[in-house]
């Protein structure tokens, strides 16, 4: 069979949730990572973790786009669809490009799915996909007779059909079974059976692509032309998590983390749990207060403490948040942002807690806000984050959301000696009798951090307003509104030991200026791209430091006509530029729970040009 | 015992602020109490942190010259956990109210109780909220009338000890303002003990709740209304020690010692014996009825075996630590890796 060679294609495995769908798309990308080319990923998990089987609510979705070019997101449409049942195939027609190839199961199709997934006819003869290639195969049957010599119940034969449909995709591009083989030896090798089933599972759904020729040729995508260097594959959580080991490592000082479950952020709290050997403490609190006050109390104790959480557990640390302002201990409170409010829809991503993080809490309660762009970015933004609140002696929100912490892609990853050391100092011991101060100031306005042990230091602190320097409890008036303000500057200053602001591409003059922050970044990067391609005079700059802003945003924004703000929300960074600036910004928002796509973007550009 | 800890004395323990307390408030002679225990402990000042939350008990930290932290409503259970988790070696107090530890901060106390964090709880009690200028509070007797009930309470009473106990503490005492003798033994029990101490202690709000624990605390009324148990000791009670509690199956009752009973049928306290403990903490009597049992007071229980959170957190790091150092270039790898040229 001819090999026929492609830029870059997207794939959707979808199926119910018990089909394994999430594990076949990782176990493909781990595969594409290896080869070399580069992916953006997004797995699109049902509400439930139990939901209906074959019901339209039950199906898992993981989209995978990968290319020999530069990809910079999960993709708008799918070219190919592999669709193991009715329901399936109904929840992602709406996504395929024409002429798309869809891989189905026949065996999900049959009445009983068809009547659990609300269809009156068959879609796979009813003319659904006229004008697509579709690949009818019997999993469940193919999969039952290649593990028939294999003693094991028929369910749990059937456990295995994700494999098959790997190994199929495997043979369709060109790929070979190494990555999978490794993995199942080292997942099963306690359970010989299980893994005897997947192995034969794989091969024969490789081996029944090679044979049936169902397609007229197999695919091949080259290589990315990525910088050179040694790379491994990515999620956004998991390198958050390896951020702040890394920061814990660069400080000197053992990590502590108070956390409380929680959709989707627990994955860090899952990660940080194995790292003990690093000194990693992990405490997994009665609730989200239970979780920021006990990091409080490490931070008061010399450890650097961060709390890991979604928008609802923000809403319950935000006194907790409140008293760190006050205390001015370092503190990183990271917001995995879903789709609110409320509980609202915890698997489904959103951008909408911006204003949250920079207004959330009682009183004039200035905190660092931070966010991350794309998975590999989250190392550096939980890194900078512990970095700041470090150096600055402050609370940092970091934010990221579903679509960062559950995507991944190629990570060219840092050494250990690259990254910056982050140099602490704790105050040392008063043996002259003198009393301590414990909120003298240096020229960051950041005071002293004095932990309990250390001898002459004893002193007071909490969330009462405090006189400056003394820190000793004050009612005064003109106090009051120093402080507040002089809260306030210390945040501010913080503009000067960051980076400025930098733009991503296009003319650092023009006609638009494409303003995003968070995990737009992608989505406006390939659409700007494709814009300069063609000629057009645009512009993309990515916000990390939300507050404070870099020093030079302002005078970045006035060099272009128009500013547009992309947001998954009802329109939250638009207003604080509106707010601070005083430019008609112009807000572009989309709030179905998904990211904004760059088809999306261009559109709206264009209309704006 | 270091040199300086030896040296210190309860004026080292006090600080430059002025005390803001209303006279006669119950607060002072506790805030006494502690300063005079806590030179006896051989602990060195800058070792000691106390976590309060918010009310009027908790402004202890600001009084006491130690690390402190002044810090939010009900939360210094929680706070106190992450930095003993962080800090083994520090000695770390809490100081709560009845509405602080057990009204907005009661899921974090029994929390903090089940995990056996080597701390110790004071919690104030004054059955009303006092900073907040006197509404009911969860321990407020039933039909209490307050400025938040003008009709009396609906709301049925925590019995703290009871409820400590039930959480799994693993020391749980009571002790009053009005009996300094007591409150420091009580104190240093408390400090001794490896795990979470709850001591609960009556404390009298003179301005909102004046005389709340009276009967237990005058002398004239005191001998008839408290049960002061002592372990290995029998229970008794009375003007001359005249009284006993017995157990008749597991129902504590009234003996006369003058009536043919003797001290060796009396209940013998057994500080280490759980299922005792849940009877003596039940107890709890409301003292204008006619009949009444008296109220005890001591060290009802004390677990020594049970480990620590943070000894046990510890373990599991030296364990981890032990099958290798994490290496931070190796974390960052990962398993696979793969090379751009
Ligand atoms: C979040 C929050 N809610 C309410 C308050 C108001 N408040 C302060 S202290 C207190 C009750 C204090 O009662 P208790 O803990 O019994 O302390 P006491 O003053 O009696 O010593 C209340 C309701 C607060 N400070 N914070
Ligand atoms: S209000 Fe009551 S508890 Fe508070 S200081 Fe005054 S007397 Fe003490
Ligand atoms: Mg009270």
């Amino acid at each position: 069979m001819n090999i026929q060679t492609i830029e870059d294609v997207v794939i959707k495995f979808a199926g119910d949730s018990g089909d394994g769908m999430q594990l076949t798309g990782g176990q493909f990308t781990n595969n594409t990572a290896l080869m070399g080319a580069d992916l953006a990923t997004f797995p699109d998990f049902p509400a439930e973790i139990r939901a209906p089987i074959g019901t339209l609510p039950g199906v898992s979705g993981f989209q995978l786009h990968f290319g020999s070019r530069k990809i910079f997101t999960p993709g708008d449409h799918c070219d190919v669809l592999v669709a193991m049942n009715v329901a399936a195939l109904k929840v992602n027609l709406g996504n395929l490009r024409k002429g798309a190839i869809v891989i189905v199961n026949t065996d999900g199709f049959d009445q009983k799915n068809m009547r659990l997934a609300n269809a009156e006819t068959n879609p796979l003869e009813d003319g659904t996909l006229d004008g697509y290639v579709v690949i009818k195969i019997d999993v469940t049957k193919l999969t039952r007779e290649a593990l028939s010599e294999i003693q094991m119940g028929v369910k749990e034969k059937d456990r295995c059909k994700n494999m098959f449909v790997l190994g199929f995709l495997y043979y369709m591009y060109s790929r070979t079974l190494d990555s999978t083989e490794r993995f199942l030896n080292s997942k099963f090798s306690k359970k010989p059976d299980v893994l005897e089933a997947n192995l034969r599972a794989l091969r024969a759904g490789y081996n029944y692509a090679d044979t049936t020729e169902v397609f007229a040729s197999r695919y091949k995508v080259e290589a990315a032309k990525l910088e050179p260097g040694t790379y491994r594959s990515i999620m956004g959580n998991e390198a958050a998590a390896m951020g702040f080991v890394a920061a814990s490592q660069k400080c000197g000082l053992p990590l502590f983390l108070g956390s409380y479950p929680i959709t989707p952020a627990s994955d860090i709290l899952h990660y940080l749990s194995y790292n003990k050997n690093f000194g990693v403490r992990t405490f997994q609190a009665e609730d989200e207060i239970a979780a920021i006050c006990s990091s409080i109390g490490a931070s008061f104790g010399g450890h650097l403490a961060i709390t890991t959480t979604s928008g609802p557990g923000v809403a319950l640390k935000g006194e907790a948040m409140g008293l760190a302002v006050m205390l001015e201990i370092p503190l990183v409170v990271v917001n995995i942002q879903r789709a609110g409010p409320s509980t609202g829809m915890p698997t489904k991503t959103e951008q909408a807690d911006l204003l949250q993080a920079l207004y959330g809490r009682n009183g004039e309660s200035p905190m660092v806000v931070i966010s991350a762009a794309r998975p590999s970015d989250a190392f550096d933004v939980a890194f900078e984050s512990c970095r700041i609140a470090l150096n600055h002696m402050t609370p940092v929100m970091m934010l990221s959301d579903g679509y960062i912490a559950n995507g991944a892609e190629p990570w060219k990853f840092p050494q250990s000696k690259d990254l910056p050391e982050i140099p602490v100092k704790f105050a040392e011991p008063i043996t002259d009798g003198s009393v301590y101060k414990p909120y003298d100031r240096d020229e960051k306005l950041s005071r002293p951090w004095a932990i309990p042990g250390t001898k002459g230091l004893e002193h007071r602190i909490g969330g009462l307003e405090k006189a400056n320097i003394t820190g000793n409890i004050s009612y005064d008036a003109e106090n009051h509104e120093f402080m507040v303000k002089l809260r306030d500057e210390k945040v501010e200053r913080i503009a000067d030991y960051i980076p400025l602001q930098k733009i991503e591409s296009g003319p650092e003059k023009g006609k638009v200026l494409v303003l995003g922050w968070g995990s737009t970044y992608g989505a406006i990067q390939s659409a700007v791209n494709q814009l300069l391609a063609d000629g057009y005079s645009v512009a993309h700059a990515h916000v990390r430091y939300l507050k404070p802003f870099p020093k030079n945003l302002g005078e970045i924004l006035f060099n272009y006509d128009k500013v547009i703000v992309p947001e998954i929300n009802n329109g939250q960074l638009v207003k604080v530029i509106r707010d601070k600036y005083m430019i008609p910004a112009i807000p572009f928002n989309k709030i179905k729970g998904t990211p904004i796509t760059s088809a999306e973007l261009i559109d709206v550009i264009m209309k704006n040009y | 015992m270091s040199e300086v800890a030896q040296q210190l004395t309860a004026k080292d323990f006090q600080t430059d602020q002025e005390v803001r307390w209303c006279p006669g408030c119950g607060d002072y002679s506790i805030l006494k109490q502690v300063h005079t225990v806590l030179p006896q402990l051989g602990i060195a000042r800058e070792d000691i942190v106390v976590v309060s939350g918010i009310g009027c008990s908790s402004r202890f930290p600001y009084y006491t010259n130690t690390f402190g932290m002044h810090s939010i409503h009900g939360r210094a259970t929680a706070i106190a956990s992450g930095l003993k988790a962080a800090r083994p070696d520090l000695s770390v107090w809490i100081v709560t109210g009845d509405g602080d530890g057990l009204s907005i901060g009661g899921n974090h106390m029994i929390h903090l109780l089940r995990r056996n964090f080597n701390v110790n709880v004071l919690l104030f009690n004054n059955e009303i909220y006092g900073l907040t200028k006197g509404q009911y509070s969860p321990t407020s007797q039933l039909g209490k009338v307050t400025k938040s009930t003008p009709m009396g309470s609906v709301d049925h009473p925590f019995n703290p000890a009871a409820l400590a106990l039930g959480a799994d503490a693993t020391f749980v005492a009571r002790s009053m303002d009005r009996d300094p003798a007591h409150l420091q033994e009580v104190l240093i029990r408390a400090n001794q003990h490896k795990g979470t101490s709850f001591t609960e202690i009556y404390q009298n709000c003179n301005i909102f709740n004046d005389g709340a624990f009276e009967v237990f605390t005058e002398k004239a009324s005191k001998k008839e209304n408290d049960l002061f148990v002592k372990n290995g000791q029998p229970l008794v009670f009375g003007e001359s020690d005249n009284k006993g509690i017995k157990l008749d199956g597991f129902t504590p009752i009234v003996v006369d010692l003058n009536d043919g009973h003797s001290k060796d049928d009396l209940w013998i306290h057994n500080e280490n014996d759980i299922y005792k403990a849940q009877i003596l903490v039940r107890i709890f009597d409301d003292p204008t009825v006619e009949g009444h049992m008296p109220r005890p007071f001591g060290v009802f229980y004390e677990n020594p075996n049970r480990a620590t959170y943070e000894d046990l957190m510890t373990a599991q790091l030296d364990a981890a630590k032990a099958k290798g150092e994490g290496n931070l270039d190796k974390l960052l790898r990962g398993n696979e890796t793969w090379e751009i040229k």
